[in-house]
Parts: structure tokens; sequence; C-alpha cells
């Protein structure tokens, strides 16, 4: 489903991603892992399609189609969808208004006729339940005013309403607590399926617990140095991430 | 035409209405309109070394030689009119074409008994102990330069008498249409509302054109709001976009009174809106809610001053601004606490998103001169959100949408606060209209 290849990209005049290669398949779920400032963000933001940061060489293929070639809209529109770090509050906005009109953007980009309000009204309910949220919060501006726990489980249920095929949580469980991590991992793991894709990005094993990935990774400056399966997630939780970034020296 | 041709052109047309309305038993009122007449030659038309104009130069408006209407009748059907309705809304409605009342056009719901609603034309002909007391006592013709040439030509306008203790179910929206033909014409409406003790009543004020030309309203109300009434009045001002239009609200608040004020600026080549309030008595509350959308050439000009002339007042005033093309915006804000103004809860905030080439002028004041006061300003100006305009595309939502959802947002909190539902929805596809005839991609590149 999605290729990474040799991707170099950097913020302002920094280079951030010196080179990661990365394969994601169908039906998996795959975690990032790494230190701070070792670019995992930004390899979502590159996925996403955010302007501010530059691609300078290597590709992306998603589907077989250059991704990197797409605009945000359009990516979202193919299933590429993030769970934002920092979910951004837009005054004014109702959410309900918003996440229809996102609902019925994808499903133009595919030729299916537009949800009518109705029955958004009857997905959002149900989808609302399985992430424990207050359904309240589709009359109220995007994500103003919300506490940290709402906003994250407010990303989880975009995605659930969305159904992208390529699902990227960036630091999803930063800041929460235990039972909204759970309430989280519900949700996510209620998407798992083989038709879909998770890459999560984290710097705790924490949530790892709760969604159990087939694949880590770690990215230090801007490389993938390790790969391996669930335990090496354990083994980080275990020792942190120095070991792993001297043997990186030391392969250099 | 230089200034002193400016004001002769004005001087020469005061003595021909002059002579004509004083055959109309407006005797009393030729005192008032001489004083007025003789202080608009005084002080002529303002100039940008005039603080209270310095962001705006009404030269395009002095050095135009406008003429009166003429007395000819202007045949409308109910149907031209519509666009300026607010559908769903049963209210009374008085429209005036070309500044003129128009009988046909207008139609009143049933009134709570003893309210008055009538053309100004007939009451000042005929009832001059209902006027007197009231009229031209607050708007200031002396210092005012417009309001001096509003008070020395006003012929025609609204005037509304709510006696104590009765509320007003239905608004009562004075409509104003110009139908511009031929020369410039200049109109001089003016509104009176008086509401005794313990009223409420809503009143909407829509200035617009049916087609493009160059004129000039130069309107003047006056609203005296009583002891523990309610009052809200809209302004819509949808001119044509080579008119100009000068408005003056001045409202004169009394004790426990709660006044609010909505204006919604879409329209004309040049507009100045003034809104004047003086918080005369105790315990008294305002709103004053402005909206104001500027595209193409359009210079918007938000003149307040707000007098908290009593003790235990609160006042907030709330501008916000989308300033597209090469439009230019003004706020000048001031609010004045008097001496014994203590207790004064006074807020002030002006927001602006900038588009294209838009500019906006903002310059709040406060002038305290009490010292237990709670005053606050803040004005902020910026383009629209990129990392909002990026979360709304990372879900589907293309570009140029989001540019919009984001701009409707903006004018939507304006909006949301304006309580009559059907005028709301009026305004609201309005603002819809606006944005969506804006090129908000090419323009943002």
């Amino acid at each position: 489903m999605l290729e990474i290849k040799n991707l170099h990209a950097k913020v302002d005049s920094f280079e951030i991603l010196k080179g990661v290669d990365l394969e994601v398949n169908a039906g998996e779920v795959h975690s990032i892992m790494g230190p701070n400032a070792s670019g995992k963000s930004t390899l979502a933001q590159v996925l996403t399609g955010r302007e501010t940061y530059k691609v300078t060489a290597g590709e992306i293929l998603y589907e077989g189609k250059n991704l990197l070639d797409m605009t945000p809209e359009v990516r979202a529109c193919e299933g590429v969808f993030m769970a934002f770090q920092y979910p951004v509050e837009i005054p004014g906005v109702g959410s309900a208004y918003f996440l229809k009109a996102a609902l019925n953007a994808i499903r133009k980009h595919h030729g299916i006729e537009e949800i009518d309000a109705m029955d958004f009204l009857a997905l959002a309910k149900e989808k609302m339940k399985l992430l424990n949220i207050d359904e309240k919060l589709l009359n109220r501006s995007i994500n103003e005013g919300f506490s940290g726990g709402e906003k994250k489980r407010n990303e989880i249920f975009q995605m659930a309403i969305l159904e992208p095929k390529l699902c990227i949580m960036d630091e999803t469980d930063s800041g929460l607590d235990i039972d909204a991590m759970k309430v989280v991992a519900k949700g996510v793991n209620a998407l798992r399926s083989p038709e879909r894709a998770i890459i999560i990005i984290t710097h705790y094993q924490r949530l790892l617990k709760y969604i159990v990935p087939d694949f880590v990774h770690v990215l230090v400056d801007g490389r993938i140095v390790k790969s391996g399966g669930k335990d090496l997630a354990l083994e980080l939780e275990d020792k942190g991430y120095a070991w792993v970034e001297e043997e990186a020296v030391k392969s250099k | 035409m230089v200034m002193t041709e400016v004001k002769e052109n004005y001087l020469e047309r005061f003595e021909q209405f002059r002579k004509v309305v004083a055959k109309n038993g407006q005797g009393w009122l030729c005192p008032t309109r001489q004083a007025a007449m003789e202080r608009f030659s005084e002080l002529g038309f303002p100039t940008p070394r005039d603080e209270d104009w310095r962001f705006t130069s009404v030269a395009p408006i002095a050095r135009t030689p406008f003429q009166l209407p003429q007395d000819g009748r202007v045949e409308l059907t109910s149907q031209e009119i519509e666009p300026f309705t607010f559908p769903g809304l049963a209210c009374s409605q008085i429209v005036l074409i070309n500044g003129r009342y128009s009988p046909e056009l207008s139609s009143l719901r049933p009134l709570p008994k003893g309210v008055k609603v009538a053309s100004l034309a007939q009451v000042l002909m005929g009832d001059r102990d209902s006027l007197e007391v009231h009229l031209a006592r607050y708007a200031d013709y002396q210092n005012d330069a417009f309001t001096a040439l509003n008070t020395a030509f006003m012929d025609d306008g609204v005037f509304v008498h709510i006696p104590k203790g009765t509320v007003l179910q239905d608004p009562i929206h004075l409509l104003y249409l110009t139908t511009p033909i031929g020369d410039p014409t200049i109109i001089h409406p003016r509104n009176l509302i008086v509401a005794e003790e313990d009223c409420e009543a809503t009143l909407v004020e829509s200035h617009a054109s049916l087609r493009d030309g160059v004129y000039f309203s130069n309107g003047v109300t006056e609203v005296v709001v009583g002891e523990n009434s309610i009052l809200t009045h809209y302004m819509i001002e949808r001119e044509s976009q080579e008119a100009f239009n000068v408005s003056t609200l001045r409202i004169e608040q009394g004790r426990n009174t709660n006044f609010t004020s909505h204006s919604v600026l879409l329209g004309g080549a040049l507009v100045r809106n003034n809104i004047h309030p003086v918080l005369a008595g105790e315990g008294s509350t305002l709103l004053i809610n402005c909206l104001y959308m500027g595209t193409g050439k359009q210079h918007l000009d938000n003149y307040m001053k707000v007098e908290h002339a009593s003790p235990h007042c609160d006042s907030r005033q709330l501008y916000k601004g989308i300033l597209a093309g090469k439009s230019r915006g003004v706020f000048h804000g001031r609010i004045v606490v008097h001496k014994d103004a203590q207790k004064t809860d006074a807020k002030q905030s002006n927001k602006n998103l900038l588009l294209d080439e838009g500019q906006i002028d903002s310059k709040p004041q406060l002038e305290i001169y009490a010292d237990d006061v709670k005053c606050t300003h803040g004005a902020t100006t910026g383009q629209l959100d990129e990392n909002g305009i990026f979360y709304l595309r990372s879900r589907g939502i293309d570009e140029e949408s989001a540019r919009a959802i984001l701009l409707y947002a903006f004018a939507g909190e304006s909006l949301q606060r304006m309580e009559v539902e059907p005028i709301r929805k009026h305004l609201e596809s309005l603002v819809s209209e606006w944005i969506s005839q804006r090129k908000l991609l090419e323009n943002s590149k």
C-alpha cells in the first residue's frame, strides 16, 4: 500500500529526514518509535502533504501512485488520514457540518452520492458511542474548548467516520490518561481490517499494549535504524533509545 | 469644484428648500434648520486633518454636485422590493423610495394600542407636539457637518413612538431603496424612534439600491430609550457599489435600559457608519455588534463613540471586518467615560481579516475621567489561519472550500448574535453569496 523510498525532507534549511525507507502493506499495523526530534512527526506531516515540509529527495508511492504529486485533500480523498498530534481549534465551524462536508468530499471523489443529514447523524451517533464521545460535541465548534483527551478522541472519531485506508496516528497517546487511552485503542482496534493499514507514531510503548503492532521501527536522526516485531517496543521501553542510537552510530 | 462653490451649492438649494417646507406647516422647525445650515456652512465637509476623519477622505462626496430628488413618483412593484425583505418574518414595513415614503409598498402589522408608526414628512406637517421634544435634540448638528446637513434638509423618514409598557412583537422594517437615474441625488433619511418606559421593540433599517449608480444617502436616526426599555436596532447597508452612505445612529439610553445595535455593511463606494450611544441613565447595558465586508475599491469606515455618562453601565463593542480586493476598512472606536460614571464596565474589540490587498486602519481609543472603572480594548488583524486550512484539507475538503468555511466562520460569529432568525438567515445568505463571489484560491497565492 505504501512504499517510502530514500525520503529526504527539510523544514526551512534543516534537513530532518535523511533517507527513510519503509514499506507498509494492507492489513498491517506499524509503529514508528524514536527519541524526540528524530523526525517522527515530520514523516507524518510529509505523508499528509503539509507544505512547510519540503521533500528534497526520494519518493512515496501510495497504491502505486506518486503520493507527493497529490494535494492534501486528494490524499485524504484517496484514503490517507492523519490523527494530529495537536488538533487545530477552529472557532465558528461546527463539528457536524465539518465532518459531513469532509465525508461528502470523499464520497464525491469516488463518485458516490452525498450522504444526507439524517443518515450522517445516525452514522455519527454510532461511532460516538464506540468512542464514548458526548453527542453534544457535534454541535460544538471543531476542537474549540476541548480537553486534550477530547481532542484526541475526536481525531479517532473522525477516522472512524471517514474510514481511511491508511491511518497515521501522530503521538495520539501523548497527554492521554489510561482510561482515555483504552477508549482510543478500542476505537482504533475496531478499524483494524485486512484492507486497512495503520501507522502509529509514538515516543512511548504505552499505547502499543492496547494496539499491538505487527512491526516496530526505530527512527533516529532522520533514518529508520532498526526494525522488528512487537517485542522491539518492549525492549525500547526497557532500555531506552540510547543503545539503538549507539548501534546506529557504529554502523555508519 | 472648490469648497466655497460646494457650500454655495448647498446654501442655494437650502434657500429654495426652506421656502417650500416653511409653507408646509413646518415653520416651527425653521430655526433649527437654519441653525444647522449655518453650522454646516461654518464647518464645511471634514478633511483628513480632522482627527475623527483621519482615515477617510470625503472629497468624492464634497466634489459631487448632488441634486435633491425630484418629486416625480417612482413606480415599483412589491416583487422588485422582495430581495430586500426577510422571508418568513412578520414585520411592519415602511418603504421609502429615494427618501420618500411609499404608502403603496408599505404595510403595517396590527400594532398595540397607542403605538405610532408614520412617515416623518406627515408628522412634520401636522404633529409638532410629538416631535418637538426629541427631534434634533440628540444628534449633534453643532459639531458634525453631515448631521448638520441632514438636519437642515431632513424631509422624510420614519417616526416611531411606543407608549409606556408596550411590547412590540413584530419588528419594524425601515426600508430605504434608491433608484438612481440621471444626475447624482442626495437624500437625507431621518428617523426618530421614541420608546417610553418599559417597552420592547426591534427596528431594522435597510439601505439598498435597485440598480447601480451614484447617489448619496446621508441619514440620521435618533433613538430615545425610556427607562427600563429593551430596544434592538439593525442596520443593513447594501447600497450600490458606486454610492455614498453616511449614517449616524444616535442613541439616548435612560435608566436600566438595554440597547443592541447590529450593523452589517456590504455595499457602497464610501460608507461611514457612525454609532453614538450615550448611556445617560444608571444601570444600562449596551451591545454594538458590527460586521463589515469590503471588496473592489470600497471604503468602509466605522466610527463609534460610546459615552458612559452614568454609573453602573456595561457596554460591549464587537467589530469584525473582512477586507478583500483593494478595499479599505476603518475602525475608530472611542469609549468616553465621564467623571461620574463609576463602575463602568466597557469592552471593545476589533478583529480584521485581510485578503488580497485589503487594508484596515484600526484606532481604539479610551478616554476615562472616572477612577473606578473597567475598560479594555483590543484589535487584531491577520490572514486566514493556515493551520486551520490545512486541517480541513487533510480531511478531504478542497482548499477553496476550506478558505470559504473559515471566512464564513469569522463572519458567522457576528451574525450569530442576531436574535431575529429570519433576519439572521437573510444575512447569512448574503454573506455566503459574498464569499462565493470571491476567488479565494487565486488570491491566496
